[in-house]
């Protein structure tokens, strides 16, 4: 679902003239062409659902109860899935985004969470899973994942988002998606770090923490001491149930607000130590050159970003009128404490709504009512949070870094509205 | 962690009854002691300055051998890249509009070479090779770099002291470092 004609081609001139018909009945004109209207599209053919007429699915009974044992999407939706890039040279250390365009509110639902591995997704028994704490500790200790959920549990809403979401140079994407869908956002069950920590001991002189994966590529970063004791957590259960496979099954690493690899998921290991460890993954990846020769390095934080989801690139406006621009704004640093929108291609900006509640380190999701009145346009947001900072464009951001950084992208994404309703991303 | 964890009366007596375990120094007694054995068989983690290196060694020219066979499918039959990374070349290229990062340009610490190998590669077959072949490949890839002497031989300690080209060019985390003015109107 990357381009306008792969929807337009889901919907049939029927349907869109009946969308048009009865969008303008019951909203004056507006409407967003999105999945949701192609995705009616065969059933638009059959006026004999429509009223006055009684639709078929009331005249036969529906599927039994225990039909779907693990209940999945409507068969409506079956184009509501991860975006995966199809022309990677290897699939084993590689991402899959969230199509955040397609979703609403601030949960990303598990089957939608966003994927990055380095060595593919492991198949780990939790009866044959130990996580090991050893090092700087008084007691070196052993646990089962039975052991684990025998601590005291919390639960915490949190963003995670991946470290390079997008790069700083093109081609950029034509999708919310493609562009920042490496972010998503879930209720996380675990137990403090800290309370295990505790639960060995630490020695004076205890800094760091080097986690590693019990992945093939036995992920490895080092957390400074001090997020281990603040609100790091161990996680073993998102959205209510066990941790999927690719989001780290049984456990893993939650370091709220920091990149999303130092959330090191299949957790089997914790080495307290005086040092980092100087991984491959924390000094030859995950470390930001610039232009100088230079590069930054333990660069933990996302800072503060937005993206407007709908209208986006990708979708379409069907008719000028009234239109709800919405989007998703967070900040690794803490709460979001404002967004602003601007629907004039950056000349002025409007506060948009926060809807409630506004979590730390959560999405939080913005809405700005609007009137397209049918005219080339540009919006975008910029999301500022409660240290001040204010989200950058991306012109600001290449004057100080450079393009050959990598990592931590936090501009401003415009999209550009064309006369026939077609939505594109404004900087590509 | 907002308040502090109070442990249940009943639980403290029954780490009071057990005082002279070493497990029962522990605020919840959750978990078993972790055997020296066991650490050692787990704990790979090579420092930056050389820790925890292993018994063993290997020289450029068989490091050269295990290359081929374990190796050069990805990264191409000196290093140059292909599915995986490139491993060679691009010194003088990181402040230039076309860096090139590779091993010898961008690594900061040769120890983590031997570690990254031991812990992650082969990719279809990691922790596969022996501490000897590790210490080879090291070498034979340092030596394409130009940083070892190709009838060299490299063990922990001359590991460790191999000072790679880009070392202290690494800096801190100086963010925020970009400023949005935050103009509202008449922008």
């Amino acid at each position: 679902m990357t381009r306008p004609t792969d929807i337009d081609k889901n919907v049939t001139s029927t349907s869109r003239r009946r969308f048009l018909i009865e969008g303008g009945a019951l909203v004056g004109g507006a409407a967003v062409a999105t999945g949701f209207v192609g995705s009616k599209a065969s059933a638009a053919e059959n006026a004999g659902n429509l009223p006055p007429n009684v639709p078929q699915w009331m005249k036969t009974p529906g599927d039994p109860l225990g039909s779907q044992p693990y209940g999945t999407p409507s068969t409506f939706e079956k184009n509501v899935v991860k975006n995966i890039p199809k022309d990677l040279k290897q699939y084993l250390s590689a991402s899959g985004r969230t199509p955040l365009q397609d979703l609403d509110g601030i949960i990303t639902p598990n089957g939608l969470f966003y994927e990055r591995h380095h060595g593919g997704v492991p198949t780990i028994d939790p009866a044959q899973h130990r996580l090991m704490l050893h090092g700087l500790v008084d007691r070196p200790l052993i646990f089962t994942m039975d052991d684990i959920r025998r601590f005291p549990s919390e639960s915490h809403i949190y963003f995670l988002e991946c470290s390079g979401n997008p790069e700083y140079k093109k081609p950029y994407g034509k999708t919310a998606s493609d562009l920042v869908g490496l972010v998503s956002c879930a209720e996380w069950t675990g137990v403090s770090l800290k309370l295990v920590l505790q639960e060995a001991g630490l020695q004076p002189g205890a800094k760091w923490v080097v986690a590693e994966g019990a992945d093939s590529a036995a992920m490895t970063r080092s957390i400074p001491i001090e997020k281990c004791l603040d609100d790091a957590m161990l996680a073993y259960s998102q959205n209510g149930e066990r941790l999927r496979p690719q989001q780290g099954y049984p456990l893993r690493l939650l370091v709220p607000g920091f990149e999303g690899n130092m959330n090191v998921k299949w957790l089997r290991r914790l080495h307290v130590a005086a040092e980092p460890a100087y991984s491959r993954e924390e000094t030859s990846k995950y470390t930001d050159p610039m232009p100088d020769g230079t590069a930054r390095e333990f660069t933990f934080y996302m800072e503060a970003k937005s993206i407007i989801t709908r209208p986006s690139g990708g979708q379409r406006l069907t008719a000028p009128g009234f239109h709800e621009i919405s989007g998703i704004a967070w900040s690794g640093r803490g709460k979001v404490r404002r967004v602003d929108v601007s629907v004039d291609d950056g000349k002025s900006w409007q506060v948009a709504q926060l809807q409630e509640p506004v979590l730390t380190r959560a999405l939080t999701r913005f809405r700005l009512p609007w009137h397209w009145d049918g005219k080339p346009a540009v919006i975008q947001s910029r999301a500022v949070d409660e240290t001040g900072y204010v989200q950058p464009t991306l012109a600001e951001l290449l004057a100080v870094r450079g393009d050959n950084y990598v990592y931590h992208n936090n501009a401003i994404w415009p999209w550009r509205i064309a006369e026939d309703g077609e939505v594109t991303n404004a900087n590509a | 962690m907002p308040t502090p964890r109070l442990v249940p009366a009943a639980f403290a007596v029954a780490i009071l009854l057990c005082a002279t375990r070493a497990e029962a120094q522990s605020p919840y007694g959750i978990g078993r002691a972790a055997t020296p054995a066991e650490i050692a068989g787990w704990n790979i983690d090579v420092g930056g300055d050389g820790s925890n290196l292993p018994p063993g060694s290997g020289t450029v020219s068989h490091g050269s051998e295990v290359f081929d066979q374990q190796c050069a499918a990805c990264h191409g039959a000196k290093g140059e890249g292909g599915v995986g990374d490139r491993l060679v070349g691009g010194q003088g290229t990181l402040g230039t509009p076309k860096p090139v990062r590779t091993i010898g340009s961008y690594w900061p610490y040769a120890p983590t070479l031997f570690d990254y190998i031991r812990r992650a590669m082969p990719q279809n077959a990691p922790q596969s090779l022996s501490n000897d072949d590790v210490y080879a490949l090291s070498a034979y890839i340092l030596s394409l770099n130009g940083l070892l002497q190709a009838n060299a031989t490299l063990d922990a300690k001359s590991l460790a002291v191999i000072k790679m080209p880009n070392r202290n060019m690494f800096v801190g985390d100086p963010r925020p470092d970009v400023k949005n003015p935050e103009c509202m109107t008449g922008c």
